[in-house]
């Protein structure tokens, strides 16, 4: 793969309260290549959705504070998304990135109609009147797979199901032919058969615009069925990050074995007990000294010197590609794994 | 053999849909849940597994009576309560309790964990062995609760423990059925995991059967001993979950099942799945024969016509029947 469309480099956003500040994510950096697909792994609060929406543009400059770089590798140069001015970014978003959210209830307007909300995004880039929006927002639905696509859209949100409507965000995402997509818990909100169907449309218009894709999800089941890599975010820091098959096969951080224990699997019938992680996430505000990860983490007795609680691990590349902030040696991650029975 | 704790017979639960209007003109009704025969016995946990709109909440609900049946028989520990009144529900209700889905909604912001918990003491009128505040500690330290963390108010905990509040809360009178409807779908991966520990440990200790509603098969396949595939407020497969879950007899459940992904990248890249078309088709106009023909991939003529009966197929001992509805099922 030559250079990568989207490189994040040591993007930090913090909201400063009343109570202190919080630092929803810290020292972010990670590409993602068009054909690409990043999972964002991680549980509410990790900081996977502020970190995307600070590469969007989306945060309020006025409560957020925000450093570091998201540069987008346009054909007409690389332009970084935090530092340009808004103005700049504006004309960026629905053109070369665009983002679909988990609820597409809350995401398109009632007032207006499916058609009207499509060919709005489409007509902002594109010369075009009216009825040519129409037509081309037509033809999207048909893309993504809505019957009667000609009919449809003429209709109102609440005419559609929550499946169908997804589709439409899809559509309104896709019109501009955008080199990003963000995807942020894109079918959560779903049923299982409706969210094959939405996962396999997203499959098939990353291939059909070449698109650089960031699925932002909680659901590793959901991952491992599209990422070809993933991060793994943690209290606002990302934690491991590999290839696909590393981070299931060969997990380098205790939080990732432990979330691979910890889940229900439909392909294991024998009753195996689930390995909890014990206690909950830490406070943004007060984060502890040293790793986040500590007070949860069965293994950081076996690091000297206390290391864990008063040094913060950085993220190391242990294995070509894969990425882990984590104190113990490659050794001692191995016998992790082996004594919770993490992996085959 | 051993009687059933809950036993449904063709247990039907019809809204009424009106326009919402000034004159609410009646639009038709809903058939929720449209004949269901179900039995649990002691000790075990029935799944009841489907998409949203299938009717499982409305089952759940139903059984508690927190709504009125329209149809059909519930037999709760050998008694009929189908037509009981709210007041002869009472004394039935400290045996039969309801764990929510939302522990943010399911729990009165202005009461502390004591008063929340001690509640369902006080009105039940018993007053347990050493008092209730007693009680109330040493649940919520059961429950894995700090017990000095009594006269805090919800909002100071975090989801997940919460939920252990609403266990708690459910356990208290040392019910014999729990009817839990998504009681660990709002929580984060590494959470869900130790609340359904919980239930496992609890069911164990107090002997208890779960009604365990979800949409979530990893979760119901973790949890279950017997699980229910609704689709439309029809069963349309019932089985042990091995049975259930290595060999599908119905299409729905079949596709229902390749739906769901699996956390391992090589078994998804090498699963086959069945994708089905369109959406779940209104409740309030169901298809005609076979509610599940207008999306199912092995639909024939006899399937738009004719409605398949849910039949026994596999030995009834101990509740180890298998049940389907389809009139061209897979093979065993």
């Amino acid at each position: 793969m030559s250079q990568p469309f989207l490189e994040v480099k040591n993007l930090t956003v913090s909201f400063p309260t009343e109570d202190g500040l919080v630092r929803a994510s810290n020292d972010i950096s990670f590409t993602v290549a068009r054909g690409e697909t990043l999972a964002v792994v991680g549980e509410s609060g990790s900081g996977k959705s502020v970190t995307s929406l600070a590469v969007m543009g989306l945060h309020d400059r006025r409560s957020a504070q925000i450093s570091g770089q998201a540069i987008l590798n346009l054909e007409s140069g690389p332009i970084d998304t935090i530092s340009a001015s808004p103005d700049v970014v504006r004309k960026l978003r629905g053109k070369s990135m665009a983002m679909i959210f988990q609820d597409p209830m809350s995401a398109l307007h009632p007032y207006y109609t499916i058609g009207d909300q499509i060919s709005e995004a489409w007509r902002l880039y594109n010369d075009g009147d009216k009825k040519a929006g129409i037509k081309r927002a037509t033809e999207m639905l048909d893309l993504v797979g809505i019957p009667g696509a000609a009919k449809r859209v003429l209709e109102y949100p609440h005419q559609f199901s929550g499946g169908m409507r997804q589709r439409v965000m899809i559509a309104m995402a896709l019109v501009n032919n955008p080199s990003l997509l963000i995807a942020d818990e894109p079918t959560t909100a779903l049923d299982v058969t409706v969210q094959s169907q939405i996962l396999e449309l997203l499959k098939n218009m990353q291939k059909e615009f070449n698109m650089a894709v960031i699925l932002i999800t909680h659901d590793l089941g959901v991952v491992a069925e599209v990422a070809d890599r993933v991060s793994v975010m943690y209290a606002g820091k990302i934690v491991e990050q590999a290839g696909i098959d590393d981070i299931y096969y060969q997990p380098d951080h205790p939080y990732t074995i432990g979330l691979l224990n910890s889940i229900p699997r439909v392909d294991q019938l024998e009753g195996r007990r689930l390995i909890a992680i014990p206690g909950q996430p830490p406070s943004l505000i007060s984060l502890p000294a040293g790793c986040s990860f500590r007070s949860r983490c069965s293994f950081s007795s076996q690091v000297p010197n206390n290391l864990c609680a008063t040094a913060v691990p950085d993220l190391d590349q242990k294995i070509s590609g894969h990425f882990s902030r984590c104190h113990l040696t490659e050794d001692q991650l191995k016998k992790a794994r082996v004594s919770t029975g993490a992996v085959l | 053999m051993t009687e059933p704790i809950l036993k449904l017979e063709g247990l039907k639960k019809y809204f009424e849909s009106t326009s919402g209007g000034i004159f609410n003109k009646k639009k038709g009704i809903v058939k929720a849940v449209d004949g269901i025969d179900l039995e649990i016995m002691p000790g075990q946990t029935v799944g009841l597994v489907g998409e949203s709109g299938c009717g499982k909440t409305t089952v759940g609900r139903t059984v508690l009576k927190l709504y009125e049946p329209t149809e059909g028989t519930i037999t709760f520990n050998g008694q009929d309560i189908t037509h009981l009144s709210a007041h002869e529900m009472k004394p039935i209700r400290a045996q039969m309790q309801m764990i929510f889905q939302d522990p943010y909604a399911s729990l009165n912001p202005r009461h502390t964990v004591g008063t929340l918990i001690g509640a369902t003491f006080e009105i039940q009128g018993i007053t347990p062995e050493g008092g209730i505040k007693q009680e109330v500690e040493r649940l919520m330290e059961r429950v894995g609760l700090n017990p000095e963390h009594v006269n805090r108010y919800p909002h100071e905990f975090s989801g997940g423990q919460r939920q252990r509040i609403g266990v708690a809360r459910a356990i208290a009178l040392k019910p014999k059925l729990i009817v839990a409807d998504e009681p660990v779908s709002a929580l984060d991966v590494s959470i869900q995991a130790q609340v359904v520990n919980l239930l496992d440990d609890l069911q164990e200790e107090f002997d208890l059967s779960y009604l365990f509603v979800a949409h979530d098969l990893s979760v119901v396949q973790h949890i279950s001993d017997r699980v229910v595939v609704m689709y439309l407020g029809k069963i349309m497969e019932d089985a042990n979950k091995h049975d259930l879950f290595r060999a599908p007899r119905h299409p729905y459940t079949k596709a229902l099942l390749s739906a769901v992904p699996v956390p391992d990248p090589k078994k998804s890249r090498a699963r086959e799945k069945i994708i089905l078309q369109g959406d779940l088709p209104s409740p309030m106009n169901p298809p005609a024969g076979c509610v599940f023909n207008t999306r199912c991939w092995k639909v024939q003529e006899q399937c738009r016509v004719e409605v398949p009966p849910l039949l026994q197929i596999g030995n009834v001992q101990m509740g180890n029947g298998h049940r389907l509805a389809c009139h061209f099922p897979e093979p065993a």
